[in-house]
């Protein structure tokens, strides 16, 4: 597996743990074992074998024949909706939660934006028989009523976070406050490539065999193991993390991420935090965000849930700075259109998040010979109330 | 020389320090509290520029905070208040606060105006030594102003030594893993932390806080440490007497200190 952090946990200029003391014990604890344990045969047996017998991995990687002629391009759905709990998320809990195991942590806490990290935290946690509490902001709890049923449904232990925006940034807060308050023997499990290191690299390996599987499936469909372009939307980061991990260094693939424009990027309306942001500490993190000329941190907005976050993992500003990925803001309206688009020719709803990825295929000069991979991170289920809304504007 | 270092060398035993959020409840109200805890015989002051994001506070702060960064407070305004005061601010002064509202002034004119304004000393808790060491230890040196670091529970004994011969001013134990303890008392794993603090013989002072809100808690860190740090507790009087005088009084009251000066 391609090593892309040095020995602090830094990617270039971004990353490291910027941490209270009150938290290092558990950071360094966590930190010296993950990458041994990822790469133990146990490990990964455990894991591939969950991936496939519980996830339902591989994920198709679909050829979207009518959104191809539409966009001019060779067009290929990675289809991480049909994951099990609906999205990419399953990926990096089953392999947090098997690592959790073997440091022998008896308690399961995590943050949720959207309510699909915590959906699947709580999935998992239910099939190994772990408690699990799942912090969540008071603003997505109103706007993702179905998901939270589910977490209950699964017996997790829903807190919802009243303090600051009360949405996913004070959730994360909110998680990482009952971590310092329990530390001896809950896992922390972060649903991004966010946080102090380790955190952004596990992840980023755990949602890693997106990009393998596509490797494998695009040299039986395509008789070449690479393709022209990969996009994917960015939120934290995790579902581009996976889809780009094993291309980084293949310079023949151009990487995209679709951040969430909100408004627009002008409007103080948004999550572009790549188009926005500056340079600063968000989470135990060195990276870009949203923030005032003081250093505070600023609330963001998208009508997607999952992207609604004022920060990006560090993997992703380290990309961008370098000009190895391209990142492109996506607004509101742009998703949505392109979420009824997916629709109407390939017969899939995907998720509000996903319909940013797919909204950038409209912003990119493509060849009709370029092989184009779209990560469709999760299905829209979910956001069946956004596009009940949006139908009743057009009609 | 640096007022901190000062109060250490004549005081060794039962020092007590209060933290407070600058700009709660008003954004004026820095000068008024420094005051009167001056008046009341507090030792030395932490300071504290609000963030959005404190993440290794519990909700007190956080509401202060909240409502202190609604009031306009910043880092600039609150240093400006604080070098304004002048010469009638004699005790030690430390700033405490998180990194990113640092790192967007620059840490190079944050020391500067830091030692202009009267600072003794900083605590920035999501400032890793290894990082402090890397790249701003002489910055600080050459402000004389003392970068003082936290120690937990959890902390190695090898790390805390390493805390000790890096940080100066003081050592800040870090009573329990809790950013919210209520305990009437403490444990006796707690006050066993202390004791084993103590004998460690660390070249800089221990001072101990959180969960420090009455006269039991507050005996027991004296007994086993240099002195209290109290933050929540004061903030609590402060948001329930609406009043920074009454506060103190209300403070020292339940901590069981009889005679609070000039009060």
């Amino acid at each position: 597996m391609p090593q892309l952090i040095n020995s602090k946990g830094f990617y270039g200029d971004f990353g490291g743990a910027w941490i209270p003391e009150m938290l290092h014990a558990n950071i360094e604890e966590l930190a010296r074992a993950y990458a041994g344990i990822l790469e133990t045969d146990g490990f990964k047996k455990d894991f591939s074998n969950l991936l496939r017998d519980y996830a339902g991995r591989p994920t198709p990687l679909f050829y979207a024949r009518r959104l191809s002629g539409h966009t001019g391009a060779k067009i290929y759905l990675k289809r991480e909706d049909l994951c099990h709990t609906g999205s990419h998320k399953l990926n990096n809990v089953a392999g947090q939660i098997l690592l959790a195991r073997r440091m022998n942590k008896k308690h399961i806490i995590a943050e949720t934006g959207a309510g699909q990290h915590g959906v699947a935290t709580a999935t998992v946690c239910a099939l190994m028989d772990l408690p699990c509490t799942v912090f969540m902001g008071e603003k997505d709890v109103a706007r993702q009523e179905p998901n939270v049923m589910r977490m209950k449904m699964l017996g997790a232990k829903v807190i919802t976070v009243t303090s600051g925006t009360r949405t996913l940034k004070d959730a994360t807060n909110e998680a990482i406050r009952h971590w310092i308050n329990n530390p001896s023997d809950t896992h922390y499990l972060i649903g991004s490539t966010i946080g102090p290191h380790p955190y952004p690299d596990l992840v980023a390996r755990l949602q890693s065999v997106i990009s393998e599987e596509i490797k494998q499936q695009l040299r039986q469909k395509e008789n070449r193991d690479f393709p022209d372009y990969l996009l994917a939307c960015v939120g934290g980061g995790s579902n581009a993390a996976g889809t780009f991990y094993h291309y980084i260094d293949d310079a023949r693939v151009k990487l995209v991420g679709a951040e969430a424009a909100g408004e627009g990027t002008g409007t103080g309306k948004t999550a572009a935090t790549i188009a926005t942001g500056s340079p600063g500490i968000i989470h135990g993190c060195r990276t870009l965000l949203m923030q005032d000329s003081d250093g505070q941190i600023t609330g963001a907005h998208s009508i997607s849930a999952g992207l609604d976050y004022p920060g990006i993992g560090p993997l992703h500003a380290h990309l961008h700075k370098t000009g190895r990925a391209t990142y492109l803001a996506i607004t509101d309206k742009e998703a949505m259109q392109a979420a009824h688009l997916l629709t109407r020719l390939e017969g899939i709803i995907p998720a509000l998040e996903s319909a940013h990825a797919l909204a950038a295929l409209e912003k990119l000069d493509f060849k009709n010979s370029d092989i184009v991979i779209v990560n469709l991170s999760g299905r829209g289920d979910k956001d069946m109330e956004s596009y009940m809304e949006s139908m009743a504007h057009r009609e | 020389m640096n007022t901190l270092t000062r109060l250490f060398e004549k005081k060794k035993q039962n020092l007590l320090s209060i933290y407070f959020t600058a700009g709660y409840p008003e954004t004026d109200s820095t000068i008024k509290i420094i005051n009167s805890l001056q008046a009341a015989g507090i030792d030395f002051l932490e300071v504290g520029f609000p963030f959005s994001d404190p993440l290794a506070d519990g909700p007190v702060i956080q509401q202060t905070s909240q409502q202190a960064i609604k009031n306009g407070m910043n880092l600039e305004l609150l240093l400006d208040q604080l070098k304004s005061a002048g010469s009638s601010v004699t005790l030690p002064l430390i700033l405490m606060g998180y990194l990113n509202p640092v790192l967007q002034t620059g840490m190079e004119a944050f020391c500067r105006k830091a030692k202009e304004s009267g600072i003794s000393g900083v605590i920035l808790p999501d400032l890793p030594p290894e990082e402090y060491e890397a790249d701003y230890k002489e910055l600080f040196k050459m402000h004389d102003l003392h970068m003082i670091f936290l120690v937990t529970p959890e902390t190695s004994q090898a790390r805390i030594r390493k805390i000790d011969a890096l940080g100066s001013g003081f050592i800040y134990a870090v009573s329990s893993s809790s950013t919210t303890g209520r305990q009437d008392t403490f444990t006796s794993a707690q006050t066993g932390y202390l004791k084993r603090l103590q004998s460690m013989n660390l070249q800089n002072p221990v001072m101990t806080g959180f969960g420090i809100h009455n006269r039991n808690t507050l005996q027991t860190v004296w007994e086993n440490s240099s002195g209290a740090i109290i933050g929540t507790a004061y903030l609590n009087a402060l948001i329930k007497c609406r009043d920074e005088k009454q506060a103190i009084k209300l403070l020292m009251d339940r901590l069981g200190i009889e005679k609070p000066m000039n009060l």
